[in-house]
């Protein structure tokens, strides 16, 4: 039997933090975090996108997401379903609290280790953390190669894959030889969008903890259609060391977090009559802010 | 031992603007500490470079000079970095936040299990109480990043773990060169055994550098539009003013996205950070996003129709009008007054 191409798209659910509305700002000025919506993360669509690239040219070739978080995340395998995935793996747990991009990556690192991915693709960042940490950081725990940047998967093979990456000024296509880390960029192709019969097909899949709490119906009907069960892992599923998840595996702490607050100058109002004008670029003028 | 390190990334055979920033921040950092500034250059043909270094406060300068480092790639660069702090243990190691250093950082921190803190805005040394064991540490390096999309301010600490490292935006220090240059004392990495075959297995098969064509950052005087300014039409009267005043053109993250102007001119926490003499925010809001980019500008003037625009919050001026009436206005009056 040919073997089958097993991808894994790192994925994450994240805060809104792009679109703050008023909403969301409290009197003082800050932000409600509770208040924005939770949304796939938008390089890690791209990267989906990539991931279903790879396997339209492969064929024989299955795209999974991984995505750490509470229950609720499940929502975004469901998204990466009905857009082309075939299925996820969700990793949840208390013991992964207040874990930061090192133990976020020591964390995932387990998990691929028990799936056994051939490639893994990610986005190249989260907006709620901006870090662009978390892919290098896995690549390296499963001492893997990795191609960051990512913008167009130029070629695809079962023993290498090349990819055209962006530079700080302009792009370069690089070979690397799987199994490997690739991290994806927003200036990369766009994420398909959902398909109607996928919808259909999917909307009533559900993570492990989510089927517990299901009615009877409706896990009988899971039970008889495995395609729609998303795969679970608890801490103890993906074989760790303590130590190295969450607080405790986390090097960096956070000592303080400030809210930004727009402060308030004195800005001398002025209309966009002439005189005022006038005036102001004569004031820029003598004081030789120009000129 | 337990020196302040910075990586040095190479462009096209000179040293980043960032990396200098570094060293006069690392400098700073060295000073307080009483420790020594080590700088460390990977790359081909590279040996030239510590003077200009030293300029920037380098005691040592670390070199690893082979054709293999240059252009770079992930996985040789980490090789010698993890190598080369592994043998130093340095308590401060910093890499500028460009597509190579965020690239390659993150990869450092992960094999030598150490924290890592990307797109610092400020480095400072400071005391710091462990709020569950009580315990106390005199110098640790307070790492301060915006977070969630810069709607806070984090401050990091990296109490247990060494190196404390961190990446910085190009743009968002000084650089400094000093009155009297450091030592600069040259010393070579014995990177071969650091270096395994495996690290390089990826190939790069093409390469296209694009010439910079668009230098906001070391613009003296900026005219930067939002989505206020309505069209790529617009942005003419944006770019008019720009020359006039002998100024560059920038632009918001939102008038990036409609298409009005290229990405290259986006300014804020996902673009570029500025700090010229004079800002010109034309149908800027103001959002936290682009200011982050530009709140460190000598002054600051912001035309915009909304007279309750965020923007005119940090503004010196604020003008409530529309861009185009105003924009022709300027023009006109910085003639007629400028000679």
């Amino acid at each position: 039997m040919e073997k089958v191409t097993k991808i894994v798209v790192m994925a994450k659910q994240v805060p809104d933090t792009r679109n703050v509305g008023k909403d969301a700002m409290t009197p003082e000025g800050t932000v409600n975090r509770a208040a924005l919506a939770a949304i796939f993360n938008p390089e890690d669509l791209n990267a989906l996108e990539m991931a279903l690239q790879m396997k339209d040219r492969i064929g024989n070739a299955t795209v999974h997401i991984l995505t750490m978080g509470p229950q609720r995340a499940a929502d975004v395998i469901r998204e990466a379903m009905f857009r082309g995935a075939d299925g996820g793996y969700l990793l949840s747990g208390k013991e992964f609290a207040g874990s930061d991009t090192l133990a976020t990556s020591y964390a995932l690192s387990c998990a691929l280790r028990k799936i056994n991915p051939d490639i893994i693709v990610a986005g190249r960042q989260a907006i709620d953390g901006d870090t662009a940490q978390v892919g290098p950081q896995v690549a390296e725990k499963l001492g893997m190669p990795q191609v960051t940047y990512a913008e167009e998967l130029v070629a695809i093979d079962d023993k290498e894959i090349t990819i055209k990456r962006r530079l700080e000024r302009g792009s370069e296509v690089v070979v690397s030889p799987l199994p490997a880390v690739i991290t994806v960029n927003s200036s990369a192709k766009e994420c398909r969008p959902r398909n109607a019969k996928r919808v259909m097909k999917f909307k009533y899949a559900l993570a492990t903890s989510e089927l517990s709490t299901a009615d009877s119906e409706k896990q009988s009907f899971i039970e008889a259609r495995p395609y729609l069960h998303i795969v679970e892992f608890a801490a103890a599923d993906v074989n760790p060391d303590y130590e190295q998840l969450g607080l405790s595996g986390s090097p960096t702490k956070v000592k303080k977090i400030e809210n930004v607050v727009f402060q308030a100058k004195e800005a001398k109002s002025l209309t966009s009559e002439d005189k005022d004008i006038e005036e102001l670029m004569k004031e820029l003028i003598a004081s030789h802010t120009l000129g | 031992m337990n020196n302040v390190f910075v990586y040095i990334e190479i462009e096209e055979q000179e040293i980043a603007d960032v990396s200098l920033e570094l060293l006069t921040k690392g400098r700073e950092l060295a000073n307080t500490l009483g420790v020594k500034l080590e700088a460390v250059v990977i790359g081909k043909g590279v040996k030239g470079l510590n003077a200009e270094l030293a300029k920037y406060g380098a005691d040592t300068v670390w070199v690893a000079d082979d054709e293999i480092f240059a252009p770079f790639r992930t996985l040789p660069h980490t090789a010698v970095m993890v190598g080369l702090i592994e043998q130093e243990k340095p308590q401060i190691v910093l890499f500028g936040a460009t597509p190579v250093g965020r690239d390659f950082a993150p990869r450092v921190s992960s094999s030598l299990h150490s924290g890592l803190t990307a797109d610092c805005t400020e480095l400072v040394i400071g005391e710091h109480k462990d709020p569950k064991t009580g315990k106390e540490y005199d110098s640790l390096l307070y790492q301060i990043r915006p977070a969630f999309g810069g709607n806070i301010i984090a401050t990091i600490v990296n109490p247990e773990c060494r190196p404390q490292m961190a990446t910085v935006r190009e743009g968002v220090m000084r650089k400094e060169a000093l009155s009297t240059p450091a030592a600069g004392e040259v010393r070579e990495i014995d990177w071969k055994p650091m270096v395994k075959d495996t690290d390089l297995a990826v190939r790069i098969v093409e390469r296209h550098i694009e010439e910079r064509k668009i230098n906001i950052k070391g613009a003296s005087v900026i005219v930067a539009g939002g989505y206020g300014v309505g069209s790529k039409e617009g942005f003419k009267l944006v770019h008019e003013l720009a020359e006039v005043l002998g100024g560059e053109v920038g632009a918001s993250r939102a008038a990036v996205d409609a298409g009005f102007t290229e990405h290259e001119r986006q300014i804020g926490q996902t673009g570029v950070t500025v700090r010229p003499k004079l800002y010109i925010a034309c149908g800027i809001s103001g959002q936290i996003q682009h200011t982050a980019g530009m709140d460190g500008s000598a002054m600051i003037v912001s035309i915009n129709t909304d007279p309750a625009a965020p923007i005119n919050k940090i503004a010196d001026y604020a003008i409530t009008g529309s861009v185009e009436e105003v924009i022709p206005k300027m023009i006109k009056y910085y003639k007629q007054n400028s000679k």
